[in-house]
């Protein structure tokens, strides 16, 4: 029997503790924000944290979640007003927006561990997971203005930035 | 099977709205092909006003405002684009609109790049096809709720105001919900006046913010994937290993011992493995062993497609798209003649939401089935025809999805049909949802083809191009299919060449168009993805032999052409063309126009381990009216990336038939690391709204391809970068 919180209920699994949390999820929680899209941890579109810290859920199997505190992307915030949802507002970040959960759950967990990091770190921390629709400025913006939000305590918004790096389509 | 759909297309009688009969050719933007209605029909459409309270627009007594959208969102804004259109005249307030997917009413909804014949959301059409036929629903409705209220309150219709969601005559106010019944009983006015561009409020601004952003930012917004039926199934496919093979024979017994397998079902496309969840159905699939027939399977690989299209393109194109004077003799008689060959390969449109669809037998005999219908009509239709259910006992529930690029938009239905089959073959005993793995739908086919193109120009002593002669060998997105209309060019392998903009007396584009297995199909954009790559920078090549300035080299030959130098300009202008760049930094420029609208890019590069890193890019983009110029800005910033992955490091190979890519580990999309900073300039113009959702993908290869030229004096003509730069 795995237990388990999910957004601070509890839950009991009792089922093949290989199934990946992001079924758990969306089959027996009917939690599908947290979204399918490659099932082997390329694109990030299943983000949740776990304990804090994001993972990708699609190649996270259920027994190594036991007793751990699990966050979706539905459960981020009580009223869905986290500083990185009102600032993908602002930016009008989605398009399409499947992957925008996992966009932010990673960037949640990047700000958690460094409240200002530089364009670096933000290439560095998103780099994993995919937009196709290609968003990746706008995200970029919404982060670093969350980011010095924090820092100046106030929403003075857009930086200049320099995201492209070293390496092309490459996983850091 | 399409036979069958064919003999129900050219079926004389009787004829129904949902049929289409095939028609005359091909026209420019890539989905608008082929159809037409009969005559009696587009008649019938034309004559009696549409009652927007029927077709576009449901006032509901609790005084929400529904859109009913003719177009399908796979995330390029067409919902907010038609919801702005019908906010701006009907003087709704924003936040009592919500948007509904519709079909069914080809007079209604047929999209007007195909003359209006039937339904389809493609070659970035949304907000053409929409522009005049939603703000005319919108005022329509707004005077019949005038009406109304003229009659309750027995004042004149001239002494009322309309706004944020209420009709006032001094103090009397009415909502929207209040007035609706009576409204509704008011005849349909015709001939209604549209607000003039001066007298908008909110549209051609960014006041509208995008009503599904905050659901898409808290994870409640419903995809295709998330729809939830009580007892429903998921059903996972296996599909034939190479295109053409069939199911042989196939054991289930493994797979249905284990806990939550419910079925294992042969269809027309595979077997699918029916289950609890989803991770049932993963875990059965491995479990079910499959024999196939593969004896007309495609067992070519892309090499051997490739080398033989290298020996096609020497030879006369099969078809001619355009002509003018006499290319080849020019070219022979020039002071200069130079050539080029290039190579693409074929691309997967890799959405971010795998393939999917429901289907859903009510109790009442209909079957529901959701999903991103891009061509709804055409769907019901095929579907009918497989079930043998009739077309008015099935409907279609469009749901948005997580992105398209074309990929939903299928002349066979793929995935529609096989949750329609899934649930037939499983008697229509419970609701399944059939959910594509990334591995289905990496190695599903319908790629943009792999193609190679031949150019040769002739230079006169001024380096002016006295003959262009240009050759593409791809294989057509049309032909064999039900959307063939037996005209001789497919334009969707040649749009983009066939319409070079630039002076040339004497030039052809030609084409031949190869019978290959593969599966092809409509990528971002289309023809354009590979037309304007060798087109612009083969200018570029030129214009480095004449030893002119590329920008002045393009205006030169443009004189007819103002809004293509227009855009030219701004983007040159803005990006500061011809200033002095920090050391090791190149740029790069290229023009395209595609569905209607002309886009300019200058780029800024350095290279890195032998490949362009590009750091910014300046577009300039004419799509006449700029009705939400942020979705505008989002749309050039999205088809920049788009575009940019797929030159730098996107391709899908075959080996003997299969395809090796499967997931993103191997086909590789852009990620934040590639990706630049991106200014966009939108021309004011009071031309009507063009495309948007494709422009913005063609100009920035052949723009970094003219930078790497710049810094490299490698003219690259593989692509992608990864390849053709490591040769």
């Amino acid at each position: 029997m795995i237990k388990l919180t999910v957004n601070g209920v509890a839950h009991q699994f009792d089922g093949d503790t290989s199934t990946p949390v992001l079924w758990f999820l969306r089959d027996e929680l009917n939690l599908t924000g947290t979204k399918f899209g490659c099932g082997a941890a390329q694109c990030g579109a299943c983000t949740v944290h776990v304990d804090g810290k994001a993972q990708r859920s699609c190649v996270l199997p259920i027994s190594a979640v036991d007793g751990a505190s699990l966050t979706t992307i539905e459960g981020l915030d009580p009223e869905g007003n986290h500083p990185l949802q009102k600032a993908w507002i602002e930016h009008q970040v989605p398009q399409c927006g499947y992957c925008q959960g996992g966009q932010i759950m990673q960037a949640a967990s990047l700000l958690d561990k460094n409240p200002s990091p530089s364009d670096q770190d933000i290439v560095d921390a998103m780099s994993g997971n995919l937009c196709r629709c290609g968003t990746y400025t706008r995200i970029h913006k919404a982060i670093k203005s969350v980011a010095a939000s924090t820092l100046s305590q106030n929403d003075s918004g857009v930086q200049q930035f320099e995201p492209a790096t070293r390496g092309r389509g490459v996983v850091v | 099977m399409y036979a069958k759909i064919l003999n129900q297309l050219t079926a004389p009688k009787p004829v129904s709205r949902r049929r289409f009969l095939l028609g005359a050719g091909a026209v420019a933007g890539g989905l608008a092909v082929g159809f037409r209605l009969p005559p009696a029909q587009a008649q019938e459409g034309e004559t009696a006003p549409i009652n927007p309270l029927n077709a576009y627009i449901t006032i509901h007594p609790d005084n929400t405002v529904t859109v009913l959208s003719s177009q399908f969102d796979m995330g390029q804004g067409a919902w907010h684009g038609l919801a702005s259109l019908v906010v701006e005249e009907l003087g709704a307030d924003w936040d009592q609109i919500t948007v509904k997917g519709v079909n069914g009413n080809p007079a209604a909804y047929g999209n007007l790049t195909a003359g209006g014949a039937f339904q389809l959301s493609g070659g970035s059409s949304s907000v053409f096809t929409s522009f005049d036929r939603y703000r005319v629903a919108g005022a329509t409705a707004r005077e019949m709720l005038k009406a109304a209220a003229a009659k309750r309150w027995n004042v004149n219709v001239d002494s009322l105001v309309v706004s944020d969601g209420f009709v006032r005559n001094g103090d009397q106010a009415a909502s929207f919900g209040d007035l609706v019944a009576d409204a509704a009983q008011i005849p349909v006015p015709e001939n209604v006046a549209l607000k003039p561009r001066e007298e908008w409020s909110t549209l051609g601004s960014d006041a509208l913010r995008r009503f599904d952003t905050d659901p898409k930012t808290r994870g409640t917004f419903t995809y295709t994937g998330d729809v939830q039926i009580p007892g429903m199934l998921t059903a996972v496919m296996i599909h034939p290993p190479r295109f053409g093979a069939t199911v042989k024979s196939f054991d289930g017994s493994k797979a249905l011992a284990r806990d939550g397998v419910e079925h294992v079902v042969a269809i027309h496309r595979g077997v699918a493995v029916v289950a609890k969840t989803m991770f049932d159905a993963l875990q059965g699939k491995e479990l079910v062993e499959v024999e196939w027939d593969e004896s007309a399977a495609e067992k070519r690989g892309s090499d051997a497609l490739l080398s033989a299209y290298r020996e096609t393109v020497m030879n006369e194109p099969e078809v001619v798209a355009r002509t003018e004077g006499d290319a080849p003799a020019a070219i022979k008689q020039a002071t200069q003649m130079v050539e080029a060959t290039y190579e693409f390969p074929y691309l997967a449109h890799a959405a971010m939401e795998p393939l999917n669809a429901v289907a859903h037998m009510r109790d009442d005999g209909v079957l529901d089935l959701y999903g991103g219908h891009q061509a709804p009509d055409l769907y019901q239709m095929i579907v009918s025809g497989m079930t043998e259910l009739d077309m008015s006992n099935i409907n279609l529930v469009i749901m948005p999805t997580g992105g398209g690029f074309g990929r939903r938009a299928v002349l066979d239905a793929d995935v529609v049909t096989e949750a329609a089959m899934v649930a037939k073959a499983i008697d229509y005993s419970a609701p399944v949802k059939v959910q594509w793995t990334r591995e289905n739908d990496t190695l599903g086919g319908r790629y943009r083809p792999a193609t190679i193109h031949r150019v040769q120009a002739g230079l006169d002593e001024n380096g002016n191009i006295v003959g262009w002669d240009s050759h593409i060998v791809s294989q057509s997105l049309i032909k064999g299919t039900a959307f063939d209309s037996g005209a001789e060019v497919d334009n969707t392998v040649v749009e983009g060449a066939s319409n070079l903009p630039y002076a040339i007396d004497n030039l052809r584009v030609g084409a031949t168009m190869p019978q290959v297995g593969v599966p092809v199909l409509w990528w971002r954009a289309v023809g354009s993805t590979h037309t304007a790559y060798a087109v612009e920078t083969f200018i570029d090549e030129l214009a480095a032999k004449a030893k002119k300035d590329p920008v002045d080299y393009r205006l030169a030959m443009l004189k007819d052409h103002p809004r293509h130098a227009a855009v030219l300009k701004l983007a040159a202008e803005k990006a500061g063309w011809g200033e002095a760049l920090p050391e090791g930094r190149y740029r790069g420029v290229s023009l395209h126009e595609s569905f209607k609208s002309y886009v300019a890019q200058v780029v800024e590069i350095s290279i890195e381990d032998d490949l362009p890193k590009v750091h910014k890019v300046v577009c300039a983009v004419d799509c006449g009216i700029a009705i939400n110029p942020d979705v505008v800005r989002a749309q050039m910033e999205g088809g920049i990336g788009f575009g940019l992955g797929a030159v730098l490091a996107e391709e899908l190979t075959l080996k003997d038939g299969y395809v090796q890519q499967s997931n993103y580990d191997a086909y590789t999309p852009l990620r934040m690391n590639a990706s630049p900073e991106v200014e966009v300039h939108i021309v004011d113009s009071d031309a009507g709204p063009t495309g948007v959702g494709e422009p913005g993908v063609p100009p920035i290869g052949p723009a970094v391809a003219n930078a790497v030229r710049s810094a490299t004096g490698k003219h690259v003509t593989t692509l992608p970068f990864q390849k053709g730069m490591r040769a």
